[in-house]
C-alpha cells in the first residue's frame, strides 16, 4: 500500500510541475509514515515542503496555491490534526468554487492518514471520515487495496475539486497486485470487491480488510458474502449497493467510525429509501463502540469492530 | 501621480461613498438581505492601496468588500446586482455582499471567516512563488483578525518561507463592538510584525495620498524579493459594524470628531489646493452619483438565477451521481 502511494505521487509529480506536497515532516524526514521517503532528494524542497507544524497555514496556503492555478497535494500527518484546520476543510476549500459562482478552482489534495489500532492514545486513533463527507463541496476518497489507492490518488490530483485522501495507519504494509501500465480510477464509483449472492457487505477501507478475512470465514460455512467497497464517501455511489442488496435482500455496513451519524446510517438509510420492497431483513451496522479509544491494547482491540463482529452480524441477517 | 489619476481616485472614493449610501437604502427597504458591511469612511485605505498595485498584483480582503471590489475594477453594476442576489452580480448571485470576486481583475475575494482568508493569501503568494513570477499578493483584513490563530500561522509561514505577500491591517479601531484596547495585547498592531521580523509601518489611513505612497513603497519592497511586509492604517468606520448596529461601544462625539475627518473631504481639500476647480471636483461628484443610481437601476432590473443555479458549480468537474 504504502509503495502505491509513493507510486502516484511520484508519477503525477513526474507528469506535472504544477504538483507539490507540503506538509510536517514529509521532506528531510521522508514522512512519518515513509511515504514521501527519498523524494527530498529528488524533488528538492521547492517541490517537496516542510511546514511548521501549524495546520492552519498548510492547509490553507495549500487553497491559496491551489486557487491561483498549482496542484498541492498537502499532508496531514494524522487526520486527528485536520480539526486544527477544520475551517479550512471544510468552510473554505469546499465552498470557494459555488460561493463565488464557479469563478475559483481549489484543485488540491489532502492526505491524511487515519485509523485506530496503534495504541496511539484517544486523540491520535480517530476514524471521523463521515464528518468530512457531510459538505457538499468536498470529495472524500479512502480506499481499501494499493491498486485503488494508486489509481484514486492519482484521479485526486488531477481533479479540479478539493480531495480529502483518509488513508489507514495499520494498512501500510497490506500487499495487493497493481497494474504495471498507468492508470488512473475514477472519484465516485463503488466497486464489488468480492462477489457473493447470499448477503451484501458494505465497507470501505480498513473495513474491507476485516470484511474480505469475515468472508472468507462465511464461505468455509456455505454463505456467499459479496462486497461492495464504497471507495469515496462523497460523492457517494450507492448504484452498486443498491444492485447487489436488490439480489441478497440483506446487508451489513461495516466501518471502523463510531456507529452514531456515521457512514452505515446513511448507507442504510438509502437502502430503506430506495429498496424498501427488496428488505427481508433488518440491516445491521458493525462499527467502533461508542467510547473514545483507550490506550491499553485488549481495551482498543475491543473497541474497534472486528472479524468476529462481522460474522455475527452477517448470521444474524440470515436468521 | 498624475492629476488625471488623483481625479480618478477622487471618483472611486465618491463612488464607494454613493453606492454604499443607496446600498444601505436598499438594505432598509428589504432588498438587500443578509449582512451588509458598509466600507464608509474607510475609503481612502482601499482606494490608496489599489492604486499602488500593478495588474498582476492579487487582492483579497475580508467581508467589508465593496470598496475593495469597486477599486479593483468590477463595475457598480456588478456589485450591486450581487448586493441584491441577482444573476448578473460578480458571483452570480451566490455570494453575497461578502463575497465579491472576480480573479480577472485580481480580486480573489471577499472572505467572510474573520482571518481565514490569510493563510489562503500565503498560498496564494506561495504559489506564484512556486511558478517564479514576481506578482505580489495584497492581503487586507482587520484590526479583529489580528488576533485570530489564523493570522499568526500566516504571518509565521509568510516569513519563514519568504512570500511575496503584503499584509494590510485596516485598523478601523473596533472588531466588530470590541476596541483595540480591549481585545488585543498591544495597541499598535504593527507591533506584532515585530514577532516575526516583518518590517512594518503604521500610517494615516484617512489621507489616500499617504495610503498610495507607502503601499507603492512596500509592494515594490515585496516585490523585489525582499519577503513579506506589513502596513497599517489608523481608519475608522463612520457607520455601524453592519447594518443595526446598535452602537453602545461608542459615543455620537466620537465618531462625530473622525468624520470632520471624511477622507474625501481631506482629498477634496488637498486637489483645491493643488488648484483643481470646484467645478471639476463637483463633476466628479454627480458622475459618481449617475454610476451608483444607474447601479441601482441595473441590479433592480435583472433576472434572479435560475432555479437551476441551486446545484450549478458545487464542483467544477462533474460527478457521478
Amino acid at each position: 500500500m504504502r509503495e502505491a502511494i509513493s507510486q502516484a505521487l511520484m508519477e503525477e509529480m513526474d507528469r506535472d510541475p504544477a504538483v507539490f506536497i507540503l506538509g510536517e515532516e514529509v521532506g528531510v524526514w521522508g514522512g512519518t509514515y515513509a511515504v514521501t521517503k527519498g523524494f527530498y532528494d529528488k524533488y528538492g524542497p521547492e517541490r517537496v515542503k516542510d511546514t511548521p507544524i501549524a495546520e492552519n497555514a498548510i492547509i490553507g496556503a495549500a487553497i491559496g496555491a491551489a486557487m491561483v492555478g498549482q496542484r498541492p497535494v498537502a499532508e496531514l500527518m494524522t487526520i486527528n490534526f485536520a480539526f486544527a484546520a477544520m475551517d479550512y476543510i471544510v468552510n473554505q476549500a469546499p465552498k470557494l468554487h459555488y460561493m463565488f459562482g464557479g469563478q475559483f478552482k481549489v484543485p488540491m489534495v489532502i492526505r491524511a492518514v487515519g485509523g485506530g489500532g496503534r495504541q496511539l492514545g484517544a486523540t491520535h486513533s480517530q476514524t471521523p471520515d463521515a464528518i468530512f463527507a457531510h459538505f457538499p463541496g468536498l470529495k472524500v476518497v479512502s480506499p481499501g487495496t494499493p491498486e485503488d489507492a494508486k489509481g484514486l490518488l492519482k484521479q485526486a490530483i488531477r481533479s479540479d475539486d478539493p480531495v480529502l485522501f483518509i488513508e489507514h495507519a495499520t494498512m501500510y504494509q497490506v500487499r495487493g497486485d497493481v497494474p504495471d501500465e498507468e492508470y488512473t480510477i475514477p472519484i465516485g464509483k463503488s466497486k464489488i470487491q468480492r462477489p457473493g449472492s447470499d448477503v451484501t457487505i458494505v465497507t470501505y477501507c480498513k473495513g474491507l480488510e476485516l470484511s474480505m478475512k469475515a468472508a472468507d470465514e462465511l464461505a468455509g460455512q456455505g454463505i456467499q458474502a459479496e462486497i461492495i467497497d464504497l471507495r469515496t464517501l462523497r460523492p457517494l455511489d450507492m448504484e452498486p449497493v443498491l444492485e447487489s442488496f436488490k439480489k441478497t435482500n440483506r446487508a451489513v455496513i461495516v466501518e471502523e467510525g463510531w456507529k452514531s451519524y456515521g457512514v452505515g446510517a446513511e448507507v442504510a438509510s438509502r437502502i430503506y429509501e430506495e429498496a424498501f420492497d427488496y428488505v427481508d431483513a433488518p440491516i445491521l451496522r458493525v462499527a467502533q463502540k461508542e467510547v473514545p479509544l483507550p490506550y491499553n491494547r485488549t481495551l482498543e482491540q475491543s473497541a474497534l469492530p472486528q472479524v468476529p463482529d462481522i460474522v455475527a452480524a452477517v448470521k444474524e441477517v440470515l436468521k | 501621480m498624475k492629476k488625471e489619476e488623483q481625479l480618478e481616485l477622487y471618483y472611486q472614493m465618491v463612488l464607494i461613498r454613493r453606492s454604499e449610501e443607496k446600498a444601505a437604502e436598499l438594505y432598509q427597504q428589504g432588498k438587500i438581505g443578509g449582512f451588509l458591511h458598509l466600507y464608509i469612511g474607510q475609503e481612502a485605505v482601499s482606494t490608496g492601496l489599489i492604486a499602488a498595485r500593478q495588474p498582476q498584483d492579487r487582492v483579497i480582503t475580508a467581508y467589508r468588500d465593496h470598496g475593495v471590489a469597486l477599486n479593483c475594477g468590477i463595475p457598480a453594476n456588478e456589485v450591486m446586482a450581487e448586493l441584491l442576489g441577482k444573476a448578473t452580480g460578480t458571483s452570480k448571485g451566490k455570494g453575497g455582499s461578502m463575497h465579491m470576486a472576480d480573479p480577472a481583475r485580481n480580486m480573489w475575494g471577499g472572505h467572510a471567516i474573520v482571518g481565514g482568508h490569510l493563510p489562503i493569501a500565503s498560498g496564494m503568494a506561495l504559489g506564484d512563488q512556486y511558478a517564479g513570477n514576481d506578482n505580489v499578493t495584497i492581503c487586507m483584513f482587520g484590526d479583529g483578525a489580528t488576533n485570530i490563530g489564523f493570522f499568526h500561522e500566516a504571518l509565521n509561514l509568510s516569513k519563514v518561507w519568504k512570500l511575496p505577500v503584503l499584509w494590510v491591517c485596516e485598523n478601523n479601531q473596533y472588531g466588530m463592538g470590541t476596541s483595540v484596547e480591549r481585545a488585543s495585547a498591544v495597541s499598535e498592531i504593527r507591533q506584532k510584525a515585530e514577532g516575526y521580523q516583518i518590517p512594518n509601518e503604521r500610517v494615516d489611513g484617512m489621507d489616500v495620498m499617504k495610503v498610495y505612497e507607502a503601499s507603492q513603497k512596500a509592494i515594490e519592497w515585496v516585490r523585489a524579493g525582499n519577503g513579506p511586509y506589513l502596513l497599517e492604517f489608523i481608519t475608522y468606520r463612520f457607520m455601524g459594524h453592519s447594518m443595526g448596529d446598535p452602537e453602545r461601544y461608542r459615543d455620537k462625539q466620537e465618531v462625530e470628531r473622525w468624520k470632520e475627518g471624511d477622507p474625501i473631504g481631506i482629498f477634496r481639500k488637498q486637489l483645491t489646493a493643488k488648484k483643481v476647480a470646484a467645478k471639476t471636483l463637483d463633476e466628479i461628484e454627480e458622475r459618481a452619483m449617475t454610476d451608483a443610481l444607474n447601479a441601482v437601476e441595473f441590479a433592480e432590473a435583472s433576472p434572479e438565477p435560475e432555479l437551476s443555479e441551486l446545484f450549478a458549480d458545487i464542483y467544477a468537474e462533474e460527478v457521478h451521481k
